[in-house]
């Protein structure tokens, strides 16, 4: 076995155990927006089709890095969107007069908000 | 290790290190959309690096250069959009589709590393063995999470689909997969890779056809964890670190996840992936329940109840989700608030078709998230509560989990039965996923309100209004 090796094996365990130690801190209101950030950050795959590109020389190595740099890409940039979305969402308390966040017919209970009454009740 | 890769490598570390920050943040909705740009940070970073490194080893092509750059511009554009442009209902089969790509171009990364090295000649290291898990894996992961996806949207239906022959047709391709992958590692060969590649994509199709509905969490957490495990293979195959420590924190992530959502339904992920449960026909009768009393309840007796409450607790279910019936649920929560009642919200693990989606779905309806109690925290709760209001939701809440020698036996449930009252939106009297009668809706103290969440919502909202005008 060579060094590298045992070097990526080592990095890919100690990364594991931190990986179990960080996400089982993460609340399950949380988990949805969790598993699109993490489905984010295994866009980095991208860094992989990528580097297909510097040995790539024919159709086929052409035609792999397109397909890989497409589904990564699309991994990567969805990922982050689509979980910044879904968190900007989470509020501690209810917005008063805040832009609805998708479909302005289902959010036509905005003025029936009393923040007064609210704000009593609301503990962080 | 040169110089200059050296450097590279340096920085694929800090990429690393800020995944982990970012995700480290993700413990609190305060700190997470924080988390989340930190882990962006690190991805900038990261295809900057990359981007240097390609142009200072100079053997990129102008094809080469062409086909990277046009398919991430097409990638990222037809990403944005679907992040832009999905309903929070549609989340799971989003989240699915990423699964998908990213398993995906894993295994594409590795195809091309056997590919490339087979027409070098080269002779194929221990690395190899990475190359064929990623290959497996992503592949796999591929064709399942597309299944998935096709499930949650409704293209294929949610039934478990099982035909004749087809465990044992799964096991052959299983075997077949594997049989030709130890083959490549012995042997570089092409029409093996292709074989390897044909019989992982048709077992990750049979994998999730069989699986229902309901235990859609479950398999979308565990393809979550396999595209993990994926990257990280690709990036044994590549020798980057960057990707091996975001594939292990994903792999992690999805892992721990799958056991979550299994545990929440006490059952165990081979009983899943077998499928079976969920099909509906297997009706077992709780004993006494089926000629007892159901107590039906109009929309002005349900309004006083929850008008004179001083405690209200909504149980909101999947049937809540699929009626669209989270905002008229916010509103009446926000109705009876402002007549200072203490609203909350008992979040089981699986309401929903993904880990925390009812969560995502109430916070779209500006619904505080300290409203929403997950059920450790609640279920203390009940026993003050004056109503307990269950939207759409069903085994969760029966009581038969709490004895032995049943479906859902064992199965952890919200404590809704010690509310002092209950009332249950639902449309009849249909069974849940369990094909179980619900004790709850025979307790004397459960009324039915037998409804669409979403007419229900408006028509109990309008009922309190009127009763305190």
């Amino acid at each position: 076995m060579s060094t590298a090796l045992l070097t990526d094996l080592t990095i890919f365990i100690l990364a594991l155990l931190v990986g179990i130690e960080v996400i089982g801190k993460v609340p399950a209101t949380l988990h949805t927006p969790l598993m699109s950030a993490t489905n984010a950050i295994h866009g980095i795959v991208l860094v992989g089709a990528m580097l297909i590109g510097v040995s790539a020389h024919n159709v086929v190595g052409y035609v792999l890095a397109f397909v890989a740099s497409f589904f990564a890409s699309a991994n990567v940039v969805g990922g982050y969107a689509v979980t910044g979305r879904m968190l900007k969402m989470f509020r501690r308390k209810a917005p008063e007069q805040s832009a609805p966040e998708q479909n302005p017919a289902l959010n036509g209970h905005k003025g029936l908000r009393g923040m007064l009454s609210r704000a009593g009740k609301v503990q962080p | 290790m040169s110089g200059f890769t050296g450097y590279i490598q340096l920085v694929y570390v800090l990429v690393a290190a800020l995944f982990v920050i970012g995700l480290h943040l993700m413990n609190s909705p305060a700190t997470a959309r924080r988390g989340n740009q930190v882990a962006l940070t690190g991805m900038v970073i990261a295809v900057i690096a990359t981007l240097v490194l390609l142009i200072h080893d100079g053997t990129v092509t102008a094809a080469g250069w062409t086909v990277i750059i046009v398919g991430s511009l097409l990638g990222s554009a037809v990403g944005l959009w679907a992040a832009r442009t999905v309903q929070m209902t549609a989340m799971p089969q989003l989240v699915s589709a990423f699964n998908s790509v990213g398993g995906g171009a894993a295994a594409l990364v590795a195809i091309y590393g056997y590919y490339e090295a087979e027409a070098r000649g080269a002779v194929l290291g221990t690395t190899s063995v990475f190359t064929v898990l990623d290959v497996l894996i992503g592949s796999v992961t591929f064709s399942g999470s597309i299944i998935a996806a096709g499930k949650l949207q409704g293209w294929i239906g949610g039934q478990p689909i099982i035909f004749r022959g087809s465990r044992l047709l799964n096991v052959t391709l299983a075997v077949v997969a594997i049989g030709t992958a130890a083959f490549m590692l012995t042997t570089a060969s092409l029409p093996a890779l292709f074989i390897v590649v044909l019989a992982a994509l048709g077992f990750g199709v049979l994998m999730v056809l069989p699986i229902g509905g309901a235990d859609m969490p479950v398999v979308i957490s565990l393809l979550n964890a396999f595209t993990g495990t994926a990257v990280a293979m690709a990036g044994f195959v590549i020798g980057n670190w960057a990707l091996i420590v975001a594939g292990a924190l994903v792999g992690a992530s999805g892992g721990i996840l799958t056991k979550l959502m299994a545990d929440a339904m006490n059952r165990s992920l081979t009983n899943i992936i077998m499928g079976g449960f969920g099909t509906g026909d297997s009706v077992v009768a709780v004993g006494g329940a089926a000629d007892a009393h159901v107590r039906s309840i109009a929309a002005d007796d349900a309004a006083i109840q929850l008008a004179y409450a001083s405690k209200v607790i909504i149980v909101p279910g999947y049937g809540l989700a699929a009626a669209q019936a989270q905002h008229g649920v916010a509103e009446l929560a926000t109705l009876l608030e402002d007549r200072g009642i203490e609203v909350s919200y008992a979040i089981h693990p699986v309401a929903g078709r993904m880990p925390g989606h009812m969560n995502v779905l109430l916070a779209e309806a500006n619904v505080p998230y300290p409203l929403l109690k997950e059920m450790e925290e609640i279920n203390p709760e009940f026993g003050r509560a004056d109503v307990a209001l269950v939207i759409g939701a069903n085994d969760v809440t029966n009581p038969a989990a709490r004895r032995p020698g049943n479906e859902i036996s064992g199965m952890p449930i919200l404590d809704v039965d010690q509310a002092r009252s209950i009332i249950v939106v639902k449309r009849s009297m249909g069974h849940g996923y369990a094909g179980l009668e619900n004790e709850l809706y025979f307790d004397p103290k459960t009324s039915m309100y037998f409804a669409d969440a979403k007419k229900a919502m408006a028509q109990l909202t309008a009922a309190v209004k009127t009763l305190v005008a």
